[in-house]
């Protein structure tokens, strides 16, 4: 198949991006199940849902996820007509389906290899739970007459038109010769309501060989009585290529059904003997065995003038629901106007990101435009009660509400990022042999699409923990006097102008006793040290804390929780814990709404106005003779209470000046570094604490070392955000390779 | 990018770096604007002088003087900045000032004599006469990094 073919890709990565929504409805549906809703609509989601993934997957020869799609589908139609009342057990074995479904979908869209052993495994259990119903398959198909699915169709024939394609395949390799096939297509009325495009179905035929195409305009009528929407043309081929039929079918799978197509062989001498008895010369596609159609991959854009003028209907997202495949006897164009019309479309826009990336930088302008019109018209000496100034001030209320708007725009319900973590709960609890239940709350609170994405990995992981190592197994459970079912909780709430998310267990909380313990042997802190329960909690997140596997029964998998904290600092937020012993643990996490806005701190160095991420700013101090220490020429530790901690003059740093200031008497920022080191950075003047609108760095230009990106102040001046780890990195790489920094680079 | 047709009709706006005309094809001039203060960056080449807010874009400064390996005249309110799309990205161009602009053909414009020049990359395009006055036409994919990024 012609997948390196930019239409062809673009058409298959729109049916994945269908399969994540259809994964999503079916992840929903299933819980409704599990949560008791009788509610029949649910199995028939769940059915569609699987349907629709098996049908397009067919289209695209996608093997395997067919495979394993038709027979979940199978086991959900006898849930769904009602000869098998699903158990505890069957929706656990549903909701594993439905994982290993999107895993199917994902390792195709990847072309990863497949988990062949895996699908064999949930197929089996299913095949156990249908028991002998699945026998019957055969006679009950007049049942799913009125979804138009005729479900024993499907699966025997992909499989022979597979064998087809295999012993068909053998022959041009006896004999190299190029076959001759003449090929009639006429598309129907369907074919354009579908957003198909014949002008690339023709392209990809002539990939396959030496195509000579001619149209045939016969059918053409008059200009006055032409219908712009009625396809009249029809195109003859003559192909000469080195393949079989069934590669010439392929390209027009799309439009199985829904054209007039006849392929007619003139192979060479032995290829026709071959070909006969299979596949007679004259054959209409319609009757084709092969009759999945593939509507739920969204319209191809057309660039044909009139004829292939698509209908609204075809340019909305056709629904996912009841693919049914024409039956032979099935008009076409009728099929297709029942399904576009069997359900209403969810009125949603699927849209660039690059416009939405657009729009916020243009609403940014009009944020800085607006206020240095404002701050123009005070200096004039207006009167606030002016007609001009009132009017400012609604112009100022508008464009707040149009910048709150916009990030909406980029705001997503957790929603999916929830369905994703109890995944992970189902998988870690029957890894660990633990009865654990997920409760979510506030799934439609909205974060940023980019932090969404940038939050699985360190949920998955704190999610792992609490079911791993937060909940007791149910002996100890019970004894504890708990229920034997352990929960872990997901929350999100919008909280001040940021995303609170916290990961919650009803375990037994930290053992601060061992964490300690652990923390000495490993070196971490004192062995006299006295901590506070919440310091010695919080020595979870020190790498290298857990990076051993001995210590596996508090954060296991070799990872550390330090990750976890690198990742949320990453998306300027903040992470906690709490725990309280006998009652559970919970981790709690503050992110900001919007990754195109940062908290910062806005400091003078040498005159120029710099911001630094507050959430990296620990303290500030004020420097004294007595506080700093001098190590060797031109390096300075400064002394915060216990601990020395390298001193660095951000203006030498950034080239700004040649020396350091006197150090007395000059403010420096106390800063957490990623790795969890400190670092003092020596400045001018704090001016300033304020959100400041991120603008990116054209990259054209050398990008100097610790300088993350820019934003523009009131004043409409550009200010340089700081990446002080960057920074730091830089002034420490020292040839000797010492931790500590024996020479200050100076910049040029 | 700045090769027209033979003898199609090409405007060039002429402008002044250290007392010295020079031009640039006007197609590729995006807008012409006051000098404003800019904001420097670290550890840059010395002839970048900064970035400016330019509506909301962050906008790279040249100061083309430098660029020309000339030196670099007292910065004041006179100076312009003129602001030029190369391939899509647009960078601003630091002049003395902006003089006129100039409609010609192409088969004004003559090749700059080989050699004539002791700059390791040949920056100017092409050399024509405007009122007996001599006139450099700016080669603008030497003067500003494009995809191919030079090292500066």
């Amino acid at each position: 198949m012609s997948e390196e073919n930019d239409p062809m890709a673009e058409i298959r990565s729109s049916f994945f991006i269908e399969c994540e929504e259809l994964l999503e409805a079916l992840q929903d549906a299933l819980a409704e199940i599990d949560d008791g809703n009788e509610d029949p609509e649910s199995i028939n989601v769940v059915f569609r849902a699987v349907h629709s993934i098996k049908g397009g997957a067919g289209a695209f020869g996608l093997e395997p996820l067919v495979r394993f799609a038709h027979r979940y589908e199978t086991a959900l139609d006898e849930v769904r007509s009602g000869r098998l009342v699903p158990d505890a057990d069957a929706t656990r074995l549903f909701f594993s389906a439905a994982d290993h479904l999107s895993d199917l979908v994902r390792v195709c869209r990847d072309d990863e290899e497949v988990p062949t052993e895996k699908s064999d495994e949930l197929l089996a259990q299913l095949d156990a739970l249908l028991g002998d119903v699945v026998e019957e398959e055969e006679a009950e198909v007049a049942d799913f007459e009125p979804l138009g699915v005729s479900m024993s169709l499907d699966l025997p024939d992909i499989g022979s038109a597979g064998n087809g394609a295999t012993s068909l395949n053998l022959s041009p390799m006896d004999g190299p010769e190029k076959s001759l096939f003449h090929i009639r297509f006429k598309p129907d009325f369907g074919v354009f309501e579908t957003g198909n495009e014949p002008n690339l179905l023709l392209r990809n035929l002539a990939e396959l060989g030496i195509a000579d195409i001619s149209c045939d305009m016969g059918d053409l009528p008059l200009l006055a009585e032409l219908a712009p929407e009625t396809p009249y043309l029809a195109w003859n081929v003559v192909l000469e290529a080195d393949i079989d039929e069934s590669e010439i079918r392929e390209v027009f799978e799309f439009v199985d059904g829904l054209c007039e197509l006849s392929i007619s062989s003139n192979s060479a001498q032995k290829n026709a003997t071959d070909l006969t008895p299979i596949s007679p010369p004259e054959m209409e596609i319609p009757s084709a065995p092969n009759a999945i159609v593939a509507e739920n991959t969204s319209p191809v854009k057309t660039e044909e003038p009139a004829v292939s003028k698509m209908t609204p209907a075809a340019k909305e997202p056709t629904n996912t629901a009841a693919k049914s495949a024409p039956t032979p006897s099935t008009k076409p164009a009728e099929a297709t106007a029942k399904q576009t019309k069997s359900k209403t479309p969810k009125s949603v826009v699927r849209v660039d990101l690059d416009r939405i990336e657009r729009l916020v930088n243009l609403v940014g302008e009009l944020v800085i435009n607006q206020a240095m019109l404002s701050q123009s018209l005070e200096k004039v000496g207006l009167s606030p009660h002016s007609d001009a100034m009132s009017g400012m001030d609604e112009f100022q209320r508008l464009t707040r509400d149009i910048q709150d708007s916009v990030m909406m725009i980029r705001a997503q319900p957790v929603k999916s990022l929830f369905q994703r973590m109890s995944r992970i709960v189902r998988e870690a609890s029957s890894a660990v042999k633990k009865d654990v239940k997920l409760i979510t709350i506030g799934e439609t609170t909205e974060i940023d699409k980019t932090v969404i994405e940038r939050l699985a990995d360190p949920l998955t992981h704190m999610i792992r923990n609490a079911v791993d190592h937060g909940l007791e197994n149910s002996e100890d459970r019970i004894a504890a006097g708990k229920s034997s079912q352990g929960s872990v909780t997901l929350s999100a709430a919008h909280r001040s102008g940021r995303v609170e998310i916290e990961v919650s267990d009803d375990g037994a909380g930290i053992n601060r006793p061992r964490v300690l313990q652990i923390a000495i042997e490993k070196g971490l802190i004192a062995a006299d040290s006295v901590l506070s329960d919440s310091e010695t909690d919080n020595l979870l997140f020190l790498p290298g804390f857990s990076t051993n596997a001995e210590v596996t029964d508090l954060s296991g998998r070799g990872v550390g929780m330090d990750v976890v904290r690198t990742a949320i600092q990453a998306l300027s937020g903040r992470i906690n814990i709490t725990s309280k012993k006998g009652v559970g643990t919970k981790f709690s996490i503050s992110l900001p709404l919007t990754l195109a806005v940062l908290d910062g701190m806005v400091v003078e160095v040498a005159n120029e106005t710099l911001v630094l991420p507050l959430n990296v700013v620990v303290e500030t101090l004020s420097l004294t003779d007595n506080n700093v220490e001098m190590i060797a020429p031109g390096q300075n530790v400064v002394r915060v209470r216990d601990g020395f901690v390298p001193l660095f003059d951000l203006g030498v740093e950034l080239g700004y000046r040649d020396t350091a200031l006197n150090v007395a008497g000059s403010i420096v920022l106390l800063i957490a570094l990623e790795d969890g080191n400190r670092a003092a950075l020596i400045i001018d003047k704090i001016q300033d604490q304020r959100q400041v609108v991120i603008k990116g760095l054209d990259d054209r230009y050398s990008r100097a070392p610790g300088i993350a990106a820019a934003t523009i102040l009131g004043d409409g001046q550009i200010a340089l955000i700081l990446d002080p780890t960057d920074i730091i990195a830089n002034a420490t790489e020292t040839p000797t390779g010492s931790t500590l920094p024996t020479e200050r680079k100076v910049g040029t | 990018m700045n090769d027209q047709k033979q003898s199609s009709d090409i405007e060039l706006l002429t402008f002044k770096v250290a007392d010295q005309e020079y031009s640039l094809d006007i197609t590729s001039v995006r807008e012409i604007r006051g000098w404003t203060r800019t904001t420097p960056m670290p550890h840059a080449p010395e002839y970048m002088r900064g970035v400016i807010n330019l509506r909301g874009t962050v906008l790279p400064v040249m100061d083309l003087a430098l660029r020309l390996n000339m030196t670099s005249q007292e910065i004041s309110d006179r100076n312009v900045i003129i602001v030029v799309n190369m391939n899509g990205a647009l960078t601003g161009l630091l002049v003395d000032a902006v003089s006129d602009i100039v409609a010609m053909k192409e088969d004004d414009l003559q090749p700059p004599p080989e050699a004539s020049s002791n700059q390791s990359v040949p920056v100017v395009r092409a050399l024509t006469l405007i009122d007996d006055r001599m006139i450099r036409v700016l080669d603008l994919s030497a003067i500003v990094p494009g995809s191919t990024d030079e090292a500066a």
